[in-house]
């Protein structure tokens, strides 16, 4: 391989047609929130540009973000990714094991020194010298810094990456940290979920190689075409919420109705995701549709704000098991106490000051 | 009759002539008429502020609960024409933004109104005589000071209070407030630009929400303490205190110095 081929030529190797790859450059321009202008200049950069080579690496993560991945809404999203990744190197999806696995990963930080894309699935931790979790006979964190050094960006992908997820939830046992916290020199773009949506990575690729640089993001890293509205914005039970239309208990008459989830602890109003617009499993659905709330998957610490069952939920943060009603309910109480006690005492003693004072009076 | 008085009675004049007439006034009226003075304390927009304050909060006392915890599910209409969560939410908002206007009003006036105006503000924790003042008040209200002393504004523990609790509280409100607002109002809305960054502070903003919930039960907790207190110097104290919040003027109940 001389030249590094372009995925245009990778995707048609794979088959795709031609038609079948301007659909794709469509759908990609529509996800980013690009206009139709935009479809011509992705697909010629598909075309022309050298293909993006991405490495991926595997932390501690449970594969939920790989296997969303490869049942991405459309087909395309899939063929494209695995086209990026099986070239390269990906521990769970590529044909190599053992050594060879390993040799590849070098051959392709050599051969791409500064051009590669680093996608990492999961995180480091860091306790024990990071010996809870050992790729290659050596820790996590050692293969994640050698990845990292001659990497162009880093993509954090799923919530384990971006912000620790259930492994770093307290008392986090291993310390297990999400990547930004151990790279600190490098470029990161955080793709939270538990998983993730497939199209925000093909889209957040495509971005990169179109306009060679990295898409906008928020003030938490995250691409602000995917993760700049909560998921309540854009629900389409959010008629219901206005009007005051609530499921009030699983399996009621307006849990069938398809009113609300608020009352049931959705978390869609504090999380930010694509879930309401671009959706699950070929855009079939998403959790609110099927009936349950958010969890908030893609939020910091979302294992550590307590049930994904109540909307005002306890208070973790503090230490304490009760929520802020409960805390404040409690507070007012010993201060309403104190103050019936004071006044009574106040009341008795300004009687037993009038008392006392009548006869000095009388003196005067 | 001790020397050390504020002011003497001018026994010549027989003030209320025509009010002990009329059988309105007493004796002993017109010789505690002899003994008060009164200073004007509160100019009206401190006024106002503090009881524009007061009913702000109720509504967003109210609204809060019910945007946490709302009512039961109402069907009187199609949804579309049904607005309950939405009105509750526009109560809350509106008086949000009333609050924090009115709140921004109250601080230009601490810098052009009288020296009262700005007690609000600070606690002059550098003044040794003010901390001595605050342990009187501690043992007033602990039952161990037979009496009060006089004060024209708030006395020494009032004004730790009122700092803490308001000057602190509602910061704390109306910042966490406008985080929380931003969230719907989107990024790149100026409600963003203001205070978005909390949100990037935080990072997961059920914090956020968990947090102004708590500070809802704080200011719940202060109304508690203020009213009391309010109302038990009113009666206990040796000056006037609701009705100044109404007129301004602060009455005192005896001619002695201090």
């Amino acid at each position: 391989m001389s030249r590094i081929e372009t995925f245009y030529e990778v995707m048609r190797s794979q088959g795709i047609t031609r038609r079948s790859f301007m659909k794709y450059c469509s759908l990609t321009a529509a996800a980013l929130g690009l206009g139709p202008a935009f479809v011509p200049k992705i697909a010629q950069a598909m075309e022309t540009k050298p293909r993006t080579p991405v490495i991926w690496v595997h932390g501690l993560e449970c594969t939920c973000c790989s296997e969303s991945f490869i049942r991405s809404a459309h087909p395309l999203a899939k063929d494209v990714v695995l086209s990026m990744i099986s070239l390269d190197y990906d521990d769970t999806l590529m044909a190599a094991a053992g050594h060879q696995a390993e040799a590849a990963l070098e051959d392709t930080i050599e051969k791409y020194r500064g051009n590669y894309i680093l996608a990492v699935e999961g995180n480091p931790p860091l306790n024990e010298d990071g010996m809870f979790c050992i790729v290659g006979g050596k820790p996590f964190v050692e293969q994640l810094r050698h990845a990292a050094k001659d990497a162009k960006a880093i993509i954090s992908w799923g919530a384990c990456a971006s912000y620790g997820c259930v492994q770093a939830a307290k008392p986090n046992p291993t310390r297990a940290t999400p990547v930004h916290k151990v790279i600190t020199d490098k470029p990161i773009i955080k793709v939270p979920g538990c998983p993730p949506i497939a199209e925000v990575m093909t889209g957040v690729i495509t971005y990169m190689l179109t306009f060679d640089r990295l898409p906008e993001l928020d003030r938490q890293g995250r691409p602000k075409m995917f993760y700049s509205q909560r998921i309540h914005d854009k629900c389409y039970r959010r008629p219901h919420f206005d009007a005051g239309q609530f499921v009030e208990a699983w399996d009621d008459e307006n849990a069938k109705k398809g009113y609300c989830l608020y009352k049931m602890g959705c978390k869609g109003p504090t999380t930010y995701n694509a879930c309401s617009t671009v959706r699950w499993n070929e855009g079939v659905s998403f959790p609110i549709q099927s009936g349950h709330g958010c969890i908030g998957c893609s939020e910091d610490g979302f294992w550590d704000q307590g049930s994904f069952y109540d909307r005002v939920t306890d208070l973790t943060q503090f230490g304490v098991e009760a929520n802020a009603d409960q805390v404040g309910m409690a507070a007012a109480g010993v201060v309403g106490g104190g103050i019936a006690l004071h006044a009574a005492v106040s009341a008795l003693k300004s009687a037993q000051k009038k008392t006392q004072d009548k006869p000095a009076s009388e003196e005067v | 009759m001790p020397d050390d008085l504020i002011h003497s009675p001018n026994v010549k004049v027989e003030p209320l002539v025509s009010s002990q007439l009329a059988g309105d006034a007493t004796h002993e009226d017109v010789e505690s008429i002899r003994l008060r003075t009164s200073v004007f304390v509160y100019e009206w927009p401190v006024r106002l502020w503090h009881w524009l304050n007061a009913a702000l909060i109720l509504v967003l006392i109210g609204s809060g609960w019910l945007i946490a915890s709302p009512l039961p599910s109402m069907e009187f209409a199609e949804a579309t024409f049904q607005f309950v969560m939405g009105y509750t939410r526009f109560a809350h908002f509106a008086a949000g933004q009333l609050l924090t206007v009115a709140f921004a009003a109250r601080i230009y006036w601490a810098i052009v109104g009288n020296h009262h105006s700005r007690q609000l503000f600070y606690v002059p924790v550098w003044k040794k005589r003010w901390w001595q003042e605050v342990w009187f008040e501690l043992k007033w209200y602990a039952f161990l000071e037979r009496e009060p002393k006089k004060y024209v504004g708030h006395n020494p523990l009032a004004q730790i209070a009122m700092f803490f609790f308001m000057t602190i509280g509602i910061s704390f409100m109306i910042l966490t407030g406008w985080a929380l607002y931003a969230e719907g109002a989107g990024q790149g809305s100026w409600p963003d630009m203001a205070m978005g960054w909390l949100i990037g502070l935080v990072g997961n903003t059920q914090v956020l929400h968990s947090v102004h919930h708590l500070g809802m039960w704080f200011i719940v907790i202060f109304m508690m303490i203020h009213i009391y207190a309010a109302i038990r110097e009113d009666i206990m104290s040796r000056q006037s205190m609701v009705s100044t919040m109404i007129s301004g003027t602060r009455t005192f109940k005896d001619d002695r110095p201090d």
